[in-house]
């Protein structure tokens, strides 16, 4: 009984010899991000925003969000935004920051349950008043800076400088796209989103040090090898590894995303984004750039001193 | 790589049996669970208010008020004192944390001066340009005065919540000013906020009784107008009511407060404490048939005439409250005054329907995903495959038996993280295994691959795991609340599989290895 394989034995694709390919495609993906980000701007939830989220249910059939909109813009709260929410007789109803501090807030809600009438289950109220908001962000933008100077750390640590670069690098390619396709698609982005930004983080790092792993073992292993070679073989050995983890977790998080309900459908599909592109740039940005740094090919990398035959 | 003491497979056996037994209350109703005898494990898995429904409240006590009315009772002080002593003054007023006030004599400075440092610990006397006096609040009162505002209205909070019977709420300062109030259950804290945002002095003051107009409009010293709560004055503006500033009895003398009935009408009953009882009676029976006002947080609930004396010690307030209004007031007498207001920062209340719903969709996407990465291990690995899934199924229970010891919260999005954890969990099994058909691949017996193929790969994946693990910490640092929750399932995920893949699996591998003694690898 032997187990398919994913990816063919002895397997030998040129992902160095396409780097210029993959470094034109990563180029124009950042760019593009930033472009977006800076002409559309991101459609920030109230956890950034501030403001009012009320998700409601009625009890009787399908809601009538016509109805409900123009009583809603009757209260002149400002933007009011509605959405079916997963289900006909489910509606998520968004309301901007109100201008007057933190009590306003509170009076809003009282007059939308008004306007609302009866007949409604309320299964989500949340309201983030403007200093939370700003708070939020600020923490969140933290937390990702702190996240990609910590990895940084640790993988240099562990290999050499080279490779933490080459390491964040990737990592801030794969959280810049995510940011991209978040605007592009104009995705609600919310501390969740953050979140997700945060894992992909760990996840793409995590497929990277597998491969350096390799490289690194390569490199005590093969010390004539030609370097773009070593490379390569280094990615096509773990390939399939890649792969297969990549398959693994895109099947737990596609049951996520079509099951695990509408809450949290922004963050598989975000987890989903970011298995692929962290998978591509593991492969295709992390390792290819060792390439254009000057990695010393001792007998020990990361050990002693003692010199090794070069290339 | 391929050789177990007997105590590791002991300790290894033990550890995923303990799992077991630690995460088997979760399969029981929470009553269930709840009367278990005490030396069985009967903790279950907390769920996070987004997953049972509840409120979470952020709160922010606006502290500077209670530095600001230090202030302001220091002018009155300096004012009288000032007086008595007959010091001629000028520009007495409150200055940012200071109170300030000029002598217009100079020769008078240095008594006046000497009156002032007298006047209060708290504060700091400076002479400034021969005659100009600066009371400045010294920091460690500042320090007291805010900690002291803080914890009192934690307690007041408390109280207030207490009475209104919301079962297991938690109250907890954060940060340097706020209150977090978590009330599982309560899905609609209207009534809640209701009794938070209101601070809930009470005083009761003579009623001015000379016309308004008699006197040009103005409002004479010493008076005050003040608008009634709820009757409406001629312009359709509340009516304004002219009251004596001085405040002739507050409420924190009260000890006992409860809405009752007088004529069919729902009114708040109050009982003084002995001094505030005696304070009182004196005060009805030297204004007998003159107007008393009841002051709630700058508005006038009622001006009754005192009739007679009171002398019992206890009264009662009618107003136009409804039986609800009654109620809540009667409450925040009894819970005692907030120190300062309160701001509502945050609120995110979840509903129970929302909740259940969650779970149970949770439920089906960990279900679905874990038979989806069971069946694909299986169909890539075979009867490896099959080990690497008892693993993982190994790898589940122990994460509900760490949550339910370390009594971490699951939030909606921690259920996201163990989703996430079920496919990245196999990782460190995936790595192991296709080290193996590495090894064998190179020739070697299927004992040695086993053994080279787990002695090389742990190093990858304690890299691989640490660095996600390190995300997983930055998000708890940083993170709020649900976010949190994902944080915790993560860490606990990447933890649990670490050992399950290098161990457990392992385990099997090697007794299996050892049974069948096998000629090649079925990987």
């Amino acid at each position: 009984m032997r187990g398919l394989k994913l990816i063919p034995e002895n397997i030998n694709l040129g992902f160095i010899q396409r780097r210029t390919l993959f470094f034109i495609f990563s180029a124009l993906l950042v760019i593009s991000s930033i472009g977006l980000y800076v002409s559309k701007g991101l459609q920030y939830g109230i956890d950034f925003k501030g403001g009012i989220l009320i998700e409601i249910k009625t009890t009787d059939g399908a809601a009538n969000i016509k109805a409900m909109r123009k009583n809603l813009s009757d209260l002149k709260l400002g933007e009011v935004g509605l959405q079916e929410f997963g289900a006909p007789d489910e509606v998520l109803i968004r309301i901007q920051a109100q201008e007057g501090g933190e009590k306003v807030q509170q009076e809003a809600i009282a007059k939308i349950k008004d306007a609302l009438g009866s007949g409604i289950e309320y299964r989500r109220t949340e309201v983030v008043g403007p200093k939370i908001s700003d708070e939020l962000l600020w923490d969140g933008i933290y937390a990702v800076g702190a996240a990609i100077f910590a990895i940084l750390v640790y993988v240099w640590f562990r290999f050499e400088w080279q490779f933490g670069l080459g390491a964040v690098a990737a990592l801030t390619h794969d959280v810049i796209s995510t940011i991209g396709i978040f605007s592009l698609l104009g995705l609600e982005f919310n501390l969740t989103t953050v979140a997700a930004i945060l894992t992909i983080a760990g996840y793409s790092i995590n497929d990277t040090v597998v491969v350096f792993d390799r490289v690194r073992e390569n490199l005590r292993r093969y010390k004539t090898l030609p370097f773009p070679e070593l490379l390569n073989n280094s990615i096509n050995e773990t390939l399939s590894r890649t792969m297969m983890t990549s398959v693994t977790t895109l099947l737990a998080l596609f049951a996520l995303y079509i099951l695990g309900g509408e809450v949290l459908r922004g963050f598989s599909f975000a987890m989903i984004w970011g298995v692929v592109i962290g998978t591509y740039s593991s492969i295709c940005l992390a390792v290819p750039v060792l390439l254009y740094m000057k990695i010393e090919r001792r007998g020990n990398v990361g050990g002693s001193n003692e010199e090794a035959a070069a290339e | 790589m391929i050789y177990f003491a007997k105590w590791k497979i002991i300790l290894i056996l033990g550890i995923c049996l303990l799992g077991v037994i630690f995460a088997a209350p979760n399969f029981l109703s929470s009553k269930q669970a709840a009367s278990l005898p005490s030396w069985m494990p009967n903790k279950q898995v907390s769920l996070g208010l987004d997953l049972q429904g509840g409120s979470h409240l952020l709160l922010e006590v606006a502290v500077d008020s209670v530095l600001s009315e230090r202030l302001d009772a220091v002018v009155d002080t300096m004012r009288t004192t000032l007086r008595k002593a007959r010091i001629k003054y000028t520009g007495l007023g409150v200055d940012g944390l200071a109170a300030s006030v000029t002598i217009k004599d100079g020769t008078q400075a240095e008594q006046a001066r000497q009156l002032m440092r007298n006047l209060d610990v708290d504060f700091t006397v400076e002479v400034t340009d021969n005659n100009r006096i600066t009371l400045q609040l010294t920091d460690k009162a500042i320090r007291d005065r805010r900690t002291a505002a803080i914890e009192q209205s934690i307690e007041i909070v408390r109280r207030r919540i207490d009475e209104t019977g919301v079962r297991e709420p938690t109250i907890q300062r954060q940060g340097e000013n706020r209150i977090l109030v978590q009330l599982p259950g309560l899905d609609d804290p209207e009534r809640v906020k209701r009794l938070l945002g209101k601070t809930a002095k009470l005083s009761f003051h003579l009623v001015d009784e000379r016309q308004v107009p008699e006197l040009g409009g103005r409002v004479p010293p010493g008076s005050m107008l003040m608008p009634s709560a709820d009757e409406p004055g001629p312009s359709g503006r509340p009516r304004m009511y002219m009251l004596k500033k001085k405040v002739m009895l507050s409420g924190d003398t009260l000890v006992d407060s409860q809405p009752t009935f007088q004529d069919n009408q729902p009114v708040v009953s109050f009982r003084f404490d002995t001094v505030g009882g005696k304070r009182f009676g004196k005060v009805t029976s030297d204004n007998v048939n003159k107007l008393f006002a009841i002051v709630l947080d700058g508005k006038v609930i009622s001006a009754p005439v005192i009739r007679e004396p009171i002398l019992g010690g206890s009264g009662v307030i009618s107003g136009q409250f409804t039986v609800q209004g009654a109620q809540d007031l009667a409450l925040l007498l009894r819970a005692g005054a907030l120190p300062a207001p309160l701001t509502i920062l945050e609120e995110r209340s979840v509903g129970p329907g929302l909740g259940a719903d969650s779970i149970a969709e949770g439920k089906i996407a960990s279900l679905i995903g874990m038979a989806l990465v069971v069946a694909f291990m299986v169909l890539v690995y075979g009867r490896f495959g099959l080990m690497a899934d008892i693993a993982l199924l190994a790898n589940i229970i122990l994460i509900g038996a760490a949550l339910s010891l370390l009594q971490a919260t699951l939030t909606l999005p921690g259920i996201a993280g163990i989703v996430l954890t079920i496919g990245m969990a196999v990782d460190a099994n995936v790595l192991v295994f296709e080290r193996i058909r590495e090894e064998v691949r190179a020739g070697r017996t299927p004992i040695s691959s086993i053994d080279a193929g787990y002695s090389r790969a742990i190093k990858t994946i304690i890299d691989a795991n640490v660095t996600t693990l390190i995300a997983a910490v930055l998000l708890y640092q940083f993170g709020s609340g649900p976010v949190r929750g994902f944080a915790v399932t993560l860490a606990i995920g990447i933890i649990t599989s670490m050992f399950t893949a290098i161990m457990l699996t392992r385990l099997m591998v090697v007794v299996w290895l050892r049974k069948t003694r096998p000629d090649s690898l079925p990987i």
